[in-house]
């Protein structure tokens, strides 16, 4: 859907040029080049560059993220953005590294109760496993009334929290789906 | 805010090299403070000492800005005699139950204002447009002259008479010379040529008077003319990346999208009529409130949704007390929670209390995590302080784990919302790694599920899901569901034809709309994704580069700056040539300027309601404050506060310090206090725990470390947890720079390398020295980087009106060496183990939604 390509034009063309497209990133001029820079071109030359945001605070710096062939090369600060005009502060500028971190999960783990060690577990059987417990604690935790015989029409059996390193859409699905099931219990770090 | 926002520092930076001066109010010297013109020592807590002091310096010197005030604020209002001052009755105010531990609220009201029932029976105020319940259905009387003994100007002349620069100094350990420095840089960049903003974060939040420490630093703002200029405002800045949207869409428990609240346990809210007349209003924007409530139910239950069953309402399930994150904790810790799900944070380290937050954890059935690396919170059963000291024992704790891999802020496209209400969206720029994917993924794939499960049930209860609207198309090999879809259902649409709705103008109450989040509408305008618009504009055009206009979106209407209208004077004039943003075009009949007016387009200035008016007809085209049912923003508030009308200084529920204005009281009566045997609070000048800890954030580091410990980068930048400590205290404790040393609480006692620096300086509190201890909280005990977790040092309390702990300040005491258990807890044994309660069982607070209070 929203590909490189429904991007204004002219500023992926620029970027694919070795000399301006180090210039934009770094956010200066050709006079900062020295004749060494000239020579060694740009890191970042020929790749494909998306515009992205810093997923650190609140800030909202602009960020660039560059990739070849679906693999991750860097990200940088994004020039264009009024907000950060290509800088990013030391866990903006580190960010790659969240993406390619030596400990990233890739494979659902999975602790029985009781459990010693994780085990792992396929996607869809976690997805269906997940969505029974769900569904039970939904049916253990239900009122339709408090003991003072006020309707509630709601479950206290299961719980969500966190939000605010997520994305609006996915916050609206949580409260949409968690709501309609009955939840209250709905929280995240903004109370933190 | 150069440590924890240094991308938005720069600009501070900018404005110092255009002649701004930046002053640093922090009880320690930081980054910020090195480039700042001054720093201004504090006691952590006694913010509201210190600004109420400079209210008062404003008052008494008259260097207020009076046109402002008189025009814009609630300053003339005349307040009822049935108001009694927290001056007079000992710190408390009028209205006071002493066996409730809350306030009667109707004592605060203005003189002939009918308050709205809502007002009187709210336990948890909304975090944003507060003060909408506080509905006035008779006229409001005024005095201009600002004389009369009980018009707000001359209550908040006697509230903070005895904030002397004297009683500022005792209680705040802020010198004269400084306080003075503060006031006349402040008085002397206010006015009509001039503006000063505060920026402020967590440090002002998280207290047991956290909200009163903002209202105290709006009602300074307000007495100066500081509020819609440019240059103006309090600017909070927020620690995650779309923090500020995780509250507009709200995953929280007391509110609907766009600050609706949740339905409550009580008769008005089982019918929408009911809840829309307790919670909407007759004058000011809340007279929109029907529209809102059904275009999100429209939005939410789609066809099935009709006029004849309340568009579904009644079948939405109610709040009857605080469910908050800490009131849930207590229910998992007494075995009452069959299922949790956490996705991307880390209560294990993250949250208050944090050995409480582990013990929790392990009375739960099933836990999922969702997180890029294998967090404390998903690992506690094996490596948590708790099971190595034997404590709890792996084999029998019976929680069942799912740990999900997550996707990355570049592996998904979606919006973020930034501090200052931008929403800006990202394209996706790779596939996750193998089974990773987006929370989007998970909540679908997830609804899809359950949703067939109840497919055709006609149990009552099952209703909601059954009829659930959720068709999002879905697309490539994992079926990632469509995110723009998502975001024009946040939009909104005309039900008929499915167009997106330009405005919120637009929706209705008739069910002809469909709406998420009203305030996000014109998001999707035009069916264009605004928040993707990447246009910065020229930077030295006032219109372009400083506003950016079509840089992403800002809601509400792509505002930037809200309440503008407040930055031309009553009829309309720019108040300077130097300050104009938003004016009165009297050829165009509009409001034009550089800024998205943030007012009624067509409105004069010269706009006078007439008799009996409602809804936003009843606002004046001179009363920029539109949200509020009078127009006015409020330097006291009528209602919307659960802890009093004005801010009043409290002492921390844990201080070394007594407080010296209401000695009777010392902290928050109303604050929220979990009384329970694993939740001991250090007592009020207690002579085991002598300093005042505060916690904060390093640059290197992102919140509970979740994003950043795990990082190689970040890891070496910052390797291990220190506490900073002044020489002086080091001393007499032994505690050697580099050395280890302890820090203990009634809940816990953690290690740390001791920082033995003048960045923290003793102050003089009440003729005594008094030592400040400053600790990063970014660690955990899990991960390549180990280190003791600050919050577990942590007291579970909480601001009445918003429920946020007060981890800024808490009374310790520090030691030389490392702890002496293998453990941070100091509470084993402090509870018996308790048979589980039933997970159906009543919320203990819907009796007592404050627990005893002090
Ligand atoms: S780069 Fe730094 S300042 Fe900018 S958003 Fe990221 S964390 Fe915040």
């Amino acid at each position: 859907m929203a590909d490189t390509g429904a991007r204004p034009g002219s500023f992926e063309r620029l970027r694919r040029l070795p000399l301006v497209g180090r210039a934009l990133d770094w956010g200066m001029g050709e006079s900062a080049l020295s004749p060494a820079t000239r020579e060694a071109g740009a890191r970042i030359a020929g790749l494909r560059a998306t515009e992205s945001v810093c997923p650190y605070c609140a800030v909202g710096c602009g960020q660039v993220v560059y990739t070849r062939g679906g693999r991750l090369v860097d990200i940088e600060g994004n020039p264009r953005s009024p907000i950060n005009q290509g800088t990013l502060c030391p866990k903006g500028a580190a960010s790659r590294q969240l993406v390619q971190q030596p400990g990233r999960l890739t494979k659902v783990r999975y602790r029985r109760p009781g459990g010693t060690e994780w085990e792992e577990l396929e996607l869809e059987r976690a997805m269906d496993m997940i969505a029974d417990r769900l569904i039970a604690a939904r049916e253990a935790g239900w009122q339709d009334e408090d003991h003072y015989g006020r309707r509630v029409d709601r479950t206290l059996g299961f719980a969500h929290l966190g939000g605010a390193t997520l994305d609006n859409e996915e916050n609206y699905l949580i409260k949409k789906l968690f709501t309609a099931m009955g939840a209250v219990q709905i929280e995240n770090q903004a109370r933190i | 805010m150069a440590e924890a926002h240094p991308v938005g520092f720069r600009w501070v930076m900018k404005a110092k090299e255009r002649g701004a001066r930046v002053i640093h109010v922090d009880p320690r010297f930081s980054r910020t403070s090195q480039l700042a013109d001054r720093h201004v020592a504090i006691r952590a807590g006694t913010d509201i000492a210190f600004l109420g002091g400079l209210i008062r310096h404003v008052l008494e010197t008259e260097s207020y800005f009076r046109e402002y005030v008189l025009h814009y604020t609630n300053a003339s209002a005349i307040v009822g005699e049935q108001f009694q001052d927290a001056e007079e009755l000992g710190g408390l105010f009028s209205g006071w139950d002493p066996e409730t531990g809350t306030y009667d609220r109707s004592t605060w009201a203005y003189e002939g204002g009918e308050v709205a029932a809502a007002a009187g029976v709210r336990e948890h105020s909304t975090q944003a447009f507060e003060g909408k319940s506080g509905m006035h259905a008779g006229e409001f009387k005024r005095d201009e002259t600002l004389q009369h003994p009980r018009c707000v100007f001359q209550l908040l002349k006697r509230h903070y008479a005895r904030y002397t620069p004297e009683m500022v100094e005792r209680i705040c350990g802020i010198s004269h010379e400084d306080f003075l420095a503060v006031a006349d840089a402040l008085v002397e960049n206010s006015g009509r040529e001039r503006t000063t903003a505060f920026c402020y974060a967590v440090g002002w939040t998280q207290h047991t008077a956290g909200v009163q420490m903002i209202r105290a630093a709006s009602i300074l703002q307000l007495l100066l003319g500081n509020f819609g200029r440019p240059g103006s405002g309090i600017l909070a800045l927020r620690g995650h990346a779309s923090i500020q949207g995780s509250t507009d869409i709200p995953t929280l428990y007391d509110l609907l999208p766009g600050y609706l609240p949740m339905p409550r346990s009580r008769a008005d809210d089982l019918t929408l009529e009911g809840y829309i007349t307790s919670n909407g209003a007759l004058r000011g924007w809340w007279s929109n409130f029907d529209k809102y409530a059904v275009s999100l139910l429209k939005a939410w239950f789609g066809d099935a949704a009709r006029a004849e069953n309340d568009y579904g309402f009644p079948r939405l399930p109610k709040i009857s007390g605080n469910h908050s994150h800490f009131a849930t904790t207590m229910r998992a810790l007494d075995g009452g929670l069959d299922g949790f799900f956490v996705m991307g944070q880390n209560p294990a380290v993250g949250s208050q209390h944090a050995g409480l937050q582990r013990r929790a954890l392990a009375r739960l059935r099933w836990l999922v995590v969702r997180d890029l690396a294998e967090i404390e919170t998903a690992s506690f059963w094996r490596d948590s302080p708790e099971v190595r000291s034997g404590e709890l024992r792996t084999e029998e704790i019976a929680t069942e784990v799912f740990l999900m891999p997550a996707a990355t802020h570049v592996e998904k496209e979606g919006c973020f919302t930034n501090t200052q209400r931008l929403v800006q969206f990202r394209d996706k720029a790779l596939d996750p790694p193998g089974d990773a994917r987006s929370e989007l993924w998970f909540m679908h794939h997830l609804a899809k599920r359950v949703i067939a499960r109840y497919a055709g049930s006609r149990r009552e209860r099952d209703w909601p899901i059954a009829n659930l609207r959720w068709d999002y198309p879905e697309h490539g090999p994992t079926r990632e569901p469509d995110v723009e879809a998502v975001l024009k259902e946040i939009n909104g649409y005309d039900v008929a034809d499915g167009r997106p709705v330009s405005t919120f103008n637009e929706l209705k109450a008739d069910g002809t709309t469909a709406c998420g989040c009203w305030i996000y509408a014109g998001i999707f305008a035009d069916g264009v994704n605004q928040a993707r618009r990447r246009d910065p504009g020229a930077i030295d055009d006032p219109a372009g580069g400083w506003v950016s206009p079509e840089w992403a979106w800002a809601w509400p209407a792509n505002r930037r700056t809200l309440y503008n209208r407040a930055s031309a004077d009553p009829d309309g004039r720019p108040w300077s040539e130097r300050k104009r943003f938003v004016w009165w075009d009297e050829e165009a009949g509009r409001w034009g300027g550089y800024d998205v007016p943030d007012f009624q387009p067509d409105k004069r200035p010269d706009y006078r309601p007439p008799e009996g008016a409602r809804g936003m007809d009843a606002i004046s085209g001179a009363e920029p404050f539109m949200m509020m049912a009078d127009g006015r923003a409020w330097l006291y508030a009528p209602s919307g506060l659960n802890d009093g009308p004005l801010p009043t200084h409290y002492e921390p529920i844990e201080s070394p310090v007594e407080n010296l204005l209401y000695p009777q009281l010392s902290s928050n009566p109303t604050g929220i206090r979990w009384q329970r045997a694993e939740n001991p609070i250090n007592p009020t000048s207690d002579p085991r725990f002598p300093l005042v800890a505060t916690s904060f954030r390093l640059t290197e580091h992102h919140t509970a470390g979740g994003m950043s410990r795990w990082l190689p980068w970040l890891a070496e930048l910052q390797p291990e947890m220190f506490a900073e400590i002044d020489p002086v205290i080091a001393a007499d404790r032994g505690i050697e720079d580099g050395g280890w040393m302890t820090i203990v609480t009634e809940r816990a006692e953690i290690e740390a390398r001791a920082h033995v620096t003048d960045r923290i300086k003793p102050l003089r509190v009440d003729g005594r020295p008094l030592h400040q201890i400053a600790l990063p909280w970014h660690w955990g005990y899990g991960g390549p980087l180990p280190g003791d977790s600050t919050n577990d040092l942590g007291l579970i309390s909480g601001d009445p009106n918003v429920s946020i702990q007060e981890s800024k300040a808490f009374s310790c005491d520090v030691r030389a060496g490392r702890r002496s258990r293998p453990t941070t807890t100091r509470l084993v044994g402090a509870a018996p183990p308790r048979p589980p309660v039933p997970t159906n069982a009543d919320d203990p607070s819907a009796e007592e939604p404050k627990e005893a209070a002090e």
